[in-house]
């Protein structure tokens, strides 16, 4: 009994000396007596290779023919699991509410009010503008925040590492890891033309036009269909023909990552402020000192106007700065 | 059914969409078509948006004048704005996530070289390997 | 009627938050200032949490209230609400990010490049942002939003340590995100569809009608169905967990402690919102959501110990040992009584406390073993750095559940609750079963870390833990022992936070 013991501790200290199998799974080899005779050893030595080879075997097959069968399995089950999802999202359409019907459970009192009372309310003449960032302004922010993060998040994934990538390669790494990451491929970089005489005349004729159209878009996006998403992404576009016309050099003139993230962070800041404040002043029952202007002027809809701005400024940089880390790395 | 489905045609088509979207994100190996696969379920989220929105003879949000220097805002005059404004935010947060997991990938594909995720996964299970090893050697090394 | 001030706070606690997030970006690169903002805010929201507490449980005042955002009443505007519950959530959930930030300060100035440090202090002032609008808000659209901001800035938080490795865990945890998410904005359509509403209460009460007249039953459980399985892919219940301890593994210490947490609180607290206010737990029950959840639950106390048996790797192990915690959490919400979700919420609270000082003391240890992460390379590291060692034991102490540390009580809580429902025996097995696996991994971990070893001292050249770490520790171990042995009148309060939810 104290041998036995003492054999459960032994395999217990070789599994904490870190040259075991741990506890729960050990099978403790009975020790051979030290007289045992010679001649059964071959016997034993036998079983062992047998079962060695037998798992070896097993080893080698399951290294062929495993990913296989794990591919096979699991497409059958992603199959498997995408038809029923279907198959029930459209029994489950099915038993929706009709399509376009009036009485639908959708159209209810809170439409009546948004589409009713939303234009002297709000003071936008465009519905789901005043929806959006008044009556739901919450929901919007947090919107302009999602962007602000995955901007943010890009720009730490692309922006600072690729242009430290040159230094610290030729600095001994200290982390073992970087030293792995040597073989990465090279990076493709934009090929710039000078030359290209078509797409400077086009892009000098378009760019301010489309310049003038995103302005137009974010202004009124109060009175007519758009606003700062819409608008910020047309006025994207912009610089992003700008930087392959004239070369990124040209933007950076006037739009690199410092101006980026203090045009965002101030514009998000803006929101944040003016927002918090309406906020502040709707909980409380505080009369707001925001004039509501009359529908249809460009001066109208409160803070809508401005707020448009802010997230049209946003979004531009945003895009942009998307596209300009996504191809050449650097803002 | 059948009946049922054709007259929510749209909705049932975005379903649809939405299925095709999920095969592509779960049988796809390479990483750019996952994400597109994404994109796609996504999208069909706006149809089905946009088809729950619609209300039949109505126009679109926007306040029309009424001649008199008035506004008509009859509810029965325009559709549901509601949706209009959800697919706003989907729309964002879409652009959002595909450019993060785009830059992910980009990533994935400096230190890999590939983007399919079983090869990824291969030569990550390697190096992990030879990381190892390296490190046994320089703790040998210390130990000696 | 609750006093003008505390009102204010569940609105004043994320604006803070998002205006830290905002600013952090304009200032001074390469400095400390962008950390230091981010601990002053967290520290401000905790406090004004804490007043926000206990103005809601001083005697006389109402218990709950709503928080309009803006000049539009509740079907029409966004809306907050508060109570007892969502206070103390709030309270803890800044208590724990406050501790994983300053515990891992030095690990993370060692993790992470100089230059990205500024954007992991707005990552972790999102984070926290998302984690109380999650908490606060009272409308499922704002919740699909913040939903959002979680998993991008949790995903970015995994990837700010430099390495292909990180890469791919943060691009798995991400995919696998998007499909939960993309599930929840499916089945809030459909719910919107079916009710017209997007704030809770109102939801709740079409709900209630179409229940009542049988109507538009299909529709109803597919979306129950597609929200919960969106929210349990992000809450890592089992089956869809296979992304969780690569993204909390091989993240920076700082990240793991927060992800493990908090993040997937967030998440669990959404269901349980949407399970007691925006159905009912009548409907859930009618709609056997409950005994799926159950069995989920069940699954995952089991298989998540059972893989965190297998791992080698300590920061794995704990991560794996979270998938079978937050099974924990599902049989309470599963057990769809009361006392089952009290019971949960108990053992929200007591993870956020512990899990955070489990990454903080492993990666204490690891990094007294010069960055090794093997079980075996920590041998003999107790005697290098007590605390983080005691914050070891104190942490497996608690997820055996011995009785005086925190585990115990959300356990015992758990145990209690099951009495009431029909599956008891079911729950007691399971819960003594996995119990019982976590000692067989806790148990060896400790004894490893306090083995003499000869070569331990002349091998570990790692600097002794600074000043902020043992203070974070100590703050750790305090409450695992106010957790464990004064719970009761946290139960009482959670109980009653539950009952006005």
């Amino acid at each position: 009994m104290n041998e036995e013991l003492k054999n459960i501790w032994r395999a217990f200290f070789n599994w904490v000396m870190g040259n075991g199998p741990r506890p729960e799974n050990e099978v403790i080899p009975p020790e051979p007596p030290p007289d045992l005779p010679f001649t059964q050893k071959p016997h034993d030595k036998y079983t062992r290779f047998h079962e060695a080879t037998l798992k070896e075997r097993y080893n080698q097959w399951l290294e062929i023919h495993g990913l296989h069968i794990f591919a096979i399995l699991y497409t059958g089950l992603s199959v498997l699991t995408c038809i029923v999802i279907v198959s029930l999202l459209l029994a489950t359409v099915a038993e929706l509410p009709p399509f376009g019907h009036e009485r639908n459970p959708a159209n209810n009192e809170v439409i009546r009010r948004y589409v009713e009372h939303g234009g002297h309310e709000t003071g936008a003449q465009n519905i789901v503008a005043g929806l959006i960032l008044d009556y739901r302004a919450f929901d919007t922010f947090g919107e302009s925040a999602v962007l602000f993060t995955a901007a943010v998040s890009v720009l730490m994934l692309l922006g600072a590492s690729r242009r430290n990538k040159t230094d610290t390669h030729s600095l001994p790494s200290s982390n073992a890891m970087d030293a792995y990451s040597i073989h990465a491929p090279p990076m493709r970089h934009h090929t710039f033309r000078k030359d290209d005489v078509i797409l400077r005349a086009v892009a000098s004729l378009s760019i301010p036009v489309i310049l003038m159209m995103g302005c137009v878009v974010v202004i009124n996006g109060h009175l007519s269909p758009g606003g700062g998403f819409s608008g910020g992404a047309i006025l994207s576009t912009a610089l992003i023909l700008c930087a392959n016309a004239y070369g990124f050099e040209r933007v950076h003139e006037f739009f690199n990552e410092r101006t980026f993230i203090v045009s965002s962070s101030t514009a998000l800041m803006i929101y944040a402020l003016s927002k918090g404040y309406s906020f502040f002043t709707g909980a409380n029952h505080i009369h707001s000192v925001i004039p509501k202007g009359t529908i249809g002027n460009i001066l109208s809809g409160g803070l809508i106007l401005p707020l448009n701005i802010c997230v049209g400024l946003i979004v531009a940089g945003t895009l942009y700065g998307f596209y300009a880390l996504f191809s050449e790395g650097d803002m | 059914m059948l009946e049922k489905l054709l007259l929510n045609h749209y909705e049932a088509a975005a379903v649809i969409l939405s299925g095709i979207g999920l095969t592509n994100l779960l049988l796809q190996r390479n990483l750019i078509k996952k994400i597109i696969g994404l994109n796609i379920m996504d999208t069909a989220v706006y149809l089905f948006l946009a088809a729950k929105g619609y209300v039949e003879g109505r126009a679109a949000p926007i306040l029309i004048e009424n001649g008199s220097g008035g506004w008509l805002t009859s509810s029965a005059l325009y559709v549901n704005p509601v949706p209009a404004g959800l697919v706003l935010t989907g729309i964002v947060v879409s652009v959002s996530v595909t450019a993060f997991a785009l830059a992910l990938t980009l990533k994935l594909y400096e230190s890999y070289g590939t983007l399919n995720i079983d090869e990824a996964l291969l030569k990550m299970t390697e190096e992990q390997e030879q990381l190892e090893a390296v490190i046994e050697e320089a703790d040998e090394e210390v130990l000696s | 009627m609750i006093n003008m001030f505390a009102y204010n706070i569940p609105f004043a606690s994320i604006f803070i938050m998002m205006v830290a997030a905002i600013v952090t970006p304009l200032l001074p690169k390469r400095s400390r200032i962008p950390e230091k903002l981010s601990c002053y805010a967290i520290a401000l929201v905790a406090v004004l949490s804490a007043y926000l507490l206990y103005a809601l449980t001083y005697p006389g005042q109402s218990l709950s209230f709503n928080f309009p955002m803006g000049h539009f009443p509740a079907p029409w505007g966004n809306e907050l609400r508060a109570g007892p519950l969502e206070a103390v959530l709030s309270l803890v959930f800044c208590v724990a990010m406050l501790l994983s930030l300053t515990g891992n300060f030095s690990s993370t100035a060692e993790d992470i490049a100089p230059g990205r440090r500024q954007i992991f202090c707005v990552l972790v002032n999102l984070l926290t942002a998302s984690l109380l609008a999650l908490t606060y808000t009272n409308d499922l659209f704002t919740a699909y939003v913040f939903i959002e901001i979680n998993t991008i800035a949790a995903c970015a938080i995994v990837a700010v340590k430099e390495g292909a490795e990180t890469a791919r865990a943060a691009l798995r945890y991400l995919v696998m995100s998007l499909v939960g998410s993309g599930l929840v904005m499916i089945a809030i359509c459909l719910l919107y569809d079916l009710t017209g509403h997007l704030l809770m209460q109102n939801m709740h009460g079409a709900i209630l009608v179409l229940v009542t007249t049988k109507s538009y039953m299909i529709p109803l459980t597919v979306s129950l169905a597609l929200i919960t399985a969106g929210l349990a892919i992000k809450s890592a219940l089992y089956p869809f967990a296979s992304w969780l301890p690569d993204a909390h593994g091989t993240s920076t210490n700082a990240s793991s402690a927060i992800l493990s947490g908090l993040v997937l609180k967030g998440h669990i607290f959404t269901i349980i919102k949407i399970f007691y206010r925006v159905f009912g737990l009548d409907v859930i029950h009618m709609l056997r959501m409950d005994t799926a959840i159950f069995i989920l639950g069940l699954v995952a106390m089991i298989m998540g110990s059972v893989h965190a048996l297998r791992q080698n790797n300590v920061k794995r192990m704990i991560a794996w040992s979270s998938v079978a915690q937050v099974g924990y959490i599902f049989l309470g919400v599963g057990l769809n009584t009361t006392a089952g979700i009290a019971a949960a919420c108990l053992h929200i609270i007591v993870h956020a406390c512990v899990k955070p000082m489990l990454f903080t003391a492993a990666g204490g240890l690891s990094n007294a073993a010069g960055h090794k992460k093997g079980l075996h390379a920590l041998m003999g590291t107790f005697y290098v750095n007590t605390w983080a060692g005691l914050g070891l034991i104190a942490g497996a102490c608690s997820m055996m559940g011995i009785p005086g540390f925190a585990g115990f009580a959300s356990k015992l809580s758990l145990t209690l609750a099951s009495f009431d429902s029909s599956v008891v025996v079911w729950a007691l097995a399971a819960l003594a079963t996995s119990s019982v696996l976590n000692a067989l991994y806790y148990v060896p971990a400790v004894i490893v870390i306090m083995t003499h070893h000869k070569d331990a001292h002349k091998n570990f050249t790692a600097p002794k833990p600074t000043k902020l770490y043992k203070f974070s520790m100590f703050i750790f171990l305090t409450l695992n022992f106010y957790l464990g042995l004064f719970c009761v009148p946290l139960l009482r309060l959670i109980t009653r936070g539950v009952n006005v939810l």
